[in-house]
């Protein structure tokens, strides 16, 4: 029987890597993130998993040592946030590229400087190119579901790539809310028995990992990640629908909320979602016909799905919660890419909101839906990417 | 059409086949050569330890000379060397000179 529980987004994290029970964790303390390797940590030191847990120096060494175990043929995770995940960076494109499928929770946080220790997206949106996988969590529910689903479509063997499940740092890691755990029986069923692809402990079968690849392979490799990618969505709606049976959750590519015939969309990623529902729903009750879009897997992205969800909207404002300075938002460069193809395509906003942990509160979406009824009234657009939220 | 060769590529860049590097002869890399004077060799085979590749060709114990196929040139084997009396056993020498 699953059991309802009232825990905070790390200790929802905490517990599905301790149902999956990994072989090996290599992980460094970084606020918000440190609470639920702490309790992981726990379970190791309990004996409630097998799990090997390496103590490392720094990021950059945890995720060395993930990329070491996977290669030698073990199931691994980590976890990190912010600074830890920029000290990561050279490391998880050689993850990647090697193909190891390691999952890492990320508790987002904004980038120093100023140092912040609060929830933003730019961590996870500056590694959004190294060849990870993404899903994004809107609450803790949603990051218990996603890392256990993780497991499944990183060790895929059509993919066999690392997945980054990404949850809101504090807004979720650190409140507590109603969880529904599954039994543990049904978690280790549903991920299985771990099976390695060339692993470098099978010593009758001696193989070397990371060679130099000069130009004369290097682009076709690069090629091949590519081609992997390709594969990615339709494994994690498989995963999805084999989850929503022993869950009764249904996940898919994005969540459409009220979008169906929705004239103002509103586009953004995690926790914020929650607040713009309740704002939908009151523009709901007025008449108005808002909605929401919000991407659950964002690498590699579903430009073709997003479009055709989009297909009937009047405008539409992308909320990103992590800046490209000097350009527009990471998710808007993402939602107007997909919506370029589109016979009738909406007008497209940017805003970005709630850097470094700043509340995103119900009249910030107001303001959002209004000036996006402004525009389809005028039919014209004032200024197409500006900060929300902003003290005077 | 058959299928493109990039598909048939081993997934992460593994090598699967065990000590390949056997095929691929790095001593082109080599600007100055070791050369060996067995006049001087006592023979203590430090060379042989040191030598970051398996360049130093060893038969019965002894020093036989290198294999130029691999060795790349760095040097190592002449600065450990002992030699005897104070005379190296082990030369660099400027390829092409
Ligand atoms: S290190 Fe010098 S002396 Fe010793 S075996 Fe090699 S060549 Fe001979
Ligand atoms: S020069 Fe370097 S590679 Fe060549 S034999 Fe000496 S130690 Fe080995």
């Amino acid at each position: 029987m699953a059991r309802v529980v009232a825990v905070t987004g790390n200790e929802a994290g905490a517990e599905a890597l301790r149902q999956v029970n990994p072989d090996v964790c290599a992980a460094y303390p970084i606020t918000p993130q440190t609470d639920m390797m702490q309790r992981f940590a726990g379970f190791v030191s309990n004996g409630q998993v097998d799990t090997e847990m390496i103590l490392v120096e720094s990021e950059h060494s945890a995720m060395s040592a993930c990329i070491g175990a996977a290669a030698g043929g073990g199931r691994v995770i980590t976890a990190t946030s912010s600074q830890g995940l920029a000290l990561m960076w050279e490391m998880l494109f050689i993850a990647a590229g090697d193909r190891l499928p390691i999952v890492m929770p990320v508790v987002n946080r904004a980038l120093s400087a100023p140092l912040n220790i609060h929830g933003d997206h730019s961590d996870a949106m500056g590694a959004r190119d190294s060849g990870w996988i993404q899903l994004w969590s809107e609450n803790a529910q949603e990051a218990y579901d996603n890392i256990i689903q993780a497991f499944r479509i990183a060790e895929h063997m059509d993919i066999r790539l690392p997945v980054m499940v990404c949850l809101d740092g504090f807004i979720i890691s650190h409140s507590i809310e109603r969880v529904e755990y599954l039994d543990d029986e049904v978690v280790r069923e549903f991920v299985g028995e771990y099976r390695p692809m060339n692993p470098l402990l099978d010593v009758d079968n001696p193989k070397s990992y990371g060679p130099l690849i000069l130009p004369d392979l290097y682009h076709e490799y690069k090629r091949a990640q590519h081609e992997v990618m390709g594969r990615v969505k339709g494994v994690v709606l498989e995963v999805a629908s084999e989850f929503e049976k022993i869950s009764g959750r249904r996940y898919g590519l994005f969540e459409s909320y009220r979008l169906e015939d929705a004239d103002l969309v509103m586009v953004i990623l995690n926790s914020a979602a929650g607040t713009a529902k309740d704002v939908i729903d009151h523009y709901r009750d007025r008449g108005i016909k808002a909605g929401l879009l919000k991407p659950r897997l964002f690498r590699p992205f579903p430009y073709e799905e997003v479009a055709e969800a989009l297909r009937n909207a009047k405008a539409v404002a992308v909320l990103d919660r992590a800046d490209s300075f000097g350009a527009y938002g990471p998710l808007f460069v993402e939602i107007t890419s997909a919506t370029l193809h589109l016979d009738k395509r909406p007008f497209l906003i940017n805003k970005i909101y709630g850097l470094g942990g700043r509340d995103f509160l119900p009249e910030h979406a107001g303001q959002v839906l209004e000036e996006l009824k402004e525009i389809v009234e005028t039919g014209r657009v004032k200024t197409i990417k500006e900060y929300i939220g902003v003290r005077e | 059409m058959s299928e493109p060769f990039w598909k048939r590529l081993t997934p992460g860049s593994v090598i699967l086949e065990a000590g390949n590097a056997v095929e691929f002869k790095t001593g082109s890399w080599r600007a100055f050569r070791p050369v060996w004077k067995e006049e001087n060799c006592i023979h203590c085979l430090f060379c042989w330890m040191f030598c970051p590749d398996m360049s130093v060709i060893v038969e019965d114990g002894k020093m036989k000379g290198f294999n130029y196929d691999y060795c790349k040139g760095c040097g190592i084997c002449a600065l450990e060397c002992p030699g005897k009396k104070g005379k190296k056993a082990i030369e660099m020498q400027e390829e092409g000179k």
